[in-house]
């Protein structure tokens, strides 16, 4: 009801509350005056042209913006005849897209005179970009993050700790993303006279989506940008991954309402979304709410929250942001799941073909594009498909090392084949996903 | 600004069956009390040993009775709770024993017995499903901590359509727009958050509570009972003097996982001043 012109404009800065019939406000009434106080906060900020140019000011200054967008011609090579290009978002200051979201909020947050921030994250990207912008502002910070992802990112919390932020392990639940936010909810329903709420992604209660995808639309308006000046036409395809789907709706923005780019997200398969391991929130899930928002849950008939799984910290999240549901139920993206081991795979594919370590997010959406684009075989000739490699992985480096055995004692063995069985139990290490893919 | 309250009373409006939580806090009101409403988990620590300690509840002076449904992610409660709820699940814990609990402690108590949930649960079995079930079960309605009157189309219709009670929560800081829809949309009574935090034992009394209470009265609210942090007999008579009723959770749990259900009858007596003939 936002967009004026409806036809031309179906998708493009769609408004909350409601994606559809997802979305929403699924939250305690003690919060409902912050969101609001959020939302209006939001409202006026983005007609402000003081704040706007700060916006842009501290991409440029700061972050490194415009992120570059790189053909990666050898990666593409191994996998079929289509280009692939890669939006650079690694390359962001702190190492990943969340920055663009986290400045913007802090702004924010300095704009309703607050004076602390929390967060949560998983992979501790969120986490070490909040403490970033913190420090840069001056401002308190607590960072929630579920002990079982401390362990698997004791590298990000050192650097959250360096920043001058707080990190609080989690013990409850799961013990990862979904447990560090319902701490971080917990603190802020007790602390929101003072402190700000610096939601990760595009999931939460209305304004979250909305706002933390406009935040990151500038990686899709730079995209289609630069292919325009790179190829003089639009891509045939553009591609992420898909956890809350911050990155995701960033660069899917730029595109959302041009029919002739095909959008895909990939979601955390975990050991195979047969096994039940996974974060396939989409391909197996069911409307439901959590953390203030209507989307694709997992659960179990109860309604209770099943854990999910990932190798991945930052994608093990057993919902999905809203607009991404109903982008699901519309069709106008299509949201596949990618395993650990697909994953791996072309981790290792990029950092051998092309120099580049990407974050285990990322690769995900690397994995995906390589499925899609051997799949297309010899129709994929000459088409285009970007990927927005939303993080770098040195963050990943230790769990890598696990993987392909290159740790001391580990035999120094990559990618082998036993290696792959033994993590999946799956006897072929092909990636062949047979289950649930929606294509 | 109050012109949202509904002047008819929602509970009116009901089909068949009066609001049994109205008439619960109406009794205490009778005999110059406010009402005492205790809160325990459901199949803690086991189903037989949960509603023996809610019967204790009942028979030691409690008006209503909250049965709290363990869920995965319970953004409201504190650590108490939360540990609680927790090993209830992790002994495979499945939905339809609330049920179960509710009907026994019906059959056994004359107190009005509530469910408190998070939504997902009512969600997934469907609104009318859930509200078809538990009157079935002889519940009084339920207690939705994570549901805002915005969201709760749904709920509204189903509950209205079995009779329950619905109780939504107004906060210190909910305006007197939303108060005035809070007010509006609940039925049975209306409660009011007593801080701004989750639940779990305080030392003080917040004086946000009577702010808060005033707010709902003042917005037509014939009942507002509070909850949050009351953990004390003291708190229980300062709250009674302006509340309809007062809410106790934390303090029984924590004496329901230290003495067993003769601990939750202790306190209780304790806390209703029943020990002393009130």
């Amino acid at each position: 009801m936002s967009a004026p012109a409806e036809e031309t404009q179906k998708y493009r800065d769609h408004e909350g509350p409601y994606f559809g019939s997802f979305g929403g406000r699924w939250m305690p009434e003690s919060l409902v005056a912050a969101l609001d106080e959020v939302e209006q906060t939001f409202r006026e900020a983005k007609e402000d042209p003081e704040f706007l140019a700060e916006v842009y000011r501290l991409g440029r200054d700061y972050t490194g913006r415009p992120s570059l967008l790189t053909e990666v011609k050898r990666f593409a090579a191994e996998a079929g005849p289509a280009r692939i290009f890669l939006k650079r978002e690694d390359l962001n200051h702190t190492g990943s897209h969340k920055i663009n979201n986290v400045l913007g909020q802090a702004l924010l947050a300095k704009r309703m005179g607050k004076t602390r921030l929390i967060a949560e994250t998983g992979a501790g990207q969120h986490g070490v970009a909040t403490a970033t912008a913190a420090a840069l502002m001056g401002m308190d910070c607590v960072v929630y993050m579920g002990s079982e992802d401390t362990r698997r990112q004791a590298l990000n919390v050192a650097r959250m700790r360096l920043l001058g932020a707080e990190v609080v392990p989690v013990d409850h639940g799961a013990k990862t993303l979904k447990d560090a936010i319902n701490e971080a909810l917990r603190d802020w329903v007790a602390s929101v006279e003072h402190t700000h709420y610096l939601l990760g992604t595009v999931a939460g209660p209305h304004p979250f989506p909305e706002m933390v995808r406009w935040f990151h639309q500038v990686i899709g308006d730079e995209t289609r940008e630069q292919i325009l000046t790179m190829e003089g036409r639009l891509p045939d395809a553009v591609a992420a991954c898909v956890g809350g789907g911050s990155n995701a709706m960033g660069l899917f923005h730029g595109f959302l309402d041009d029919p002739e780019v095909a959008l895909y997200g990939f979601e955390a398969g975990g050991d195979g979304v047969e096994t039940g391991r996974h974060a396939s929130a989409i391909t197996l899930g069911r409307s439901g709410v959590l953390h203030g928002a209507r989307s694709f849950l997992m659960q179990d008939e109860d309604g209770q929250t099943v854990d999910s799984h990932s190798i991945s910290a930052g994608l093990d999240y057993p919902s999905v942001g809203p607009e991404h549901a109903y982008l699901a139920e519309t069709g106008r993206a299509i949201y596949e799941p990618v395993t650990d081991a697909e994953c791996m795979a072309s981790f290792e594919m990029l950092c051998r073909t092309e120099g580049i370590i990407p974050a285990i997010e990322s690769a995900h959406a690397l994995a995906g594009v390589a499925r899609l684009s051997r799949k297309w075989g010899a129709e994929g000739e000459g088409k285009i498909i970007i990927i927005n490699l939303s993080g770098r992985g040195d963050k990943d480096v230790e769990t890598a090392a696990e993987w392909f055995r290159m740790l001391p004692g580990q035999e120094n063995d990559p990618v082998a084949e036993t290696e792959t069985a033994e993590k999946t139990g799956d006897e072929s290490p092909s990636p062949a996903p047979e289950t649930g893919v929606q294509s | 600004m109050s012109t949202e309250a509904t002047p008819a009373e929602p509970s009116t409006q009901a089909p068949e069956t009066a609001s049994r939580t109205a008439e619960a806090i109406e009794a205490a009101r009778a005999q110059g009390r406010a009402a005492f409403i205790g809160y325990l988990p459901a199949g803690y620590p086991d189903k037989e040993t949960s509603i023996a300690a809610a019967i204790e509840l009942a028979r030691n002076g409690a008006d209503v009775i909250e049965i709290g449904v363990p869920y995965s992610d319970p953004v409201m409660d504190g650590p108490v709770i939360q540990q609680a709820t927790t090993e209830v699940l992790a002994r495979g814990f499945r939905l339809p024993e609330v049920f179960e609990i509710v009907a026994a402690v019906v059959e056994a108590t004359d107190a009005a017995v509530l469910v408190m949930t998070y939504y997902n649960l009512i969600d997934r079995m469907g609104a009318e499903e859930f509200a078809r079930r538990l009157a079935e079960a002889g519940g009084a309605g339920a207690i939705t901590p994570d549901l805002i009157p915005d969201e709760a189309g749904e709920w509204i219709a189903a509950t209205e359509k079995h009779g329950l009670d619905r109780v939504f929560l107004t906060a210190p800081t909910s305006s007197p727009e939303r108060v005035a829809q809070i007010v509006s949309a609940s039925r049975g009574f209306v409660y009011g958050v007593s801080v701004m935090g989750v639940t779990g034992a305080r030392d003080q009394v917040s004086d946000a509570a009577e702010r808060v209470v005033n707010a709902a009265r003042s917005a037509g609210a014939e009942r507002v009972c509070v909850g949050l942090g009351v953990s004390t007999r003291a708190h229980v008579e300062e709250i009674g003097r302006y509340a309809d009723g007062v809410i106790v959770g934390t303090a029984l749990v924590a004496a329901l996982r230290d003495g067993g259900p003769s601990a939750v009858a202790a306190l209780t007596a304790e806390l209703t001043g029943a020990e002393t003939g009130r």
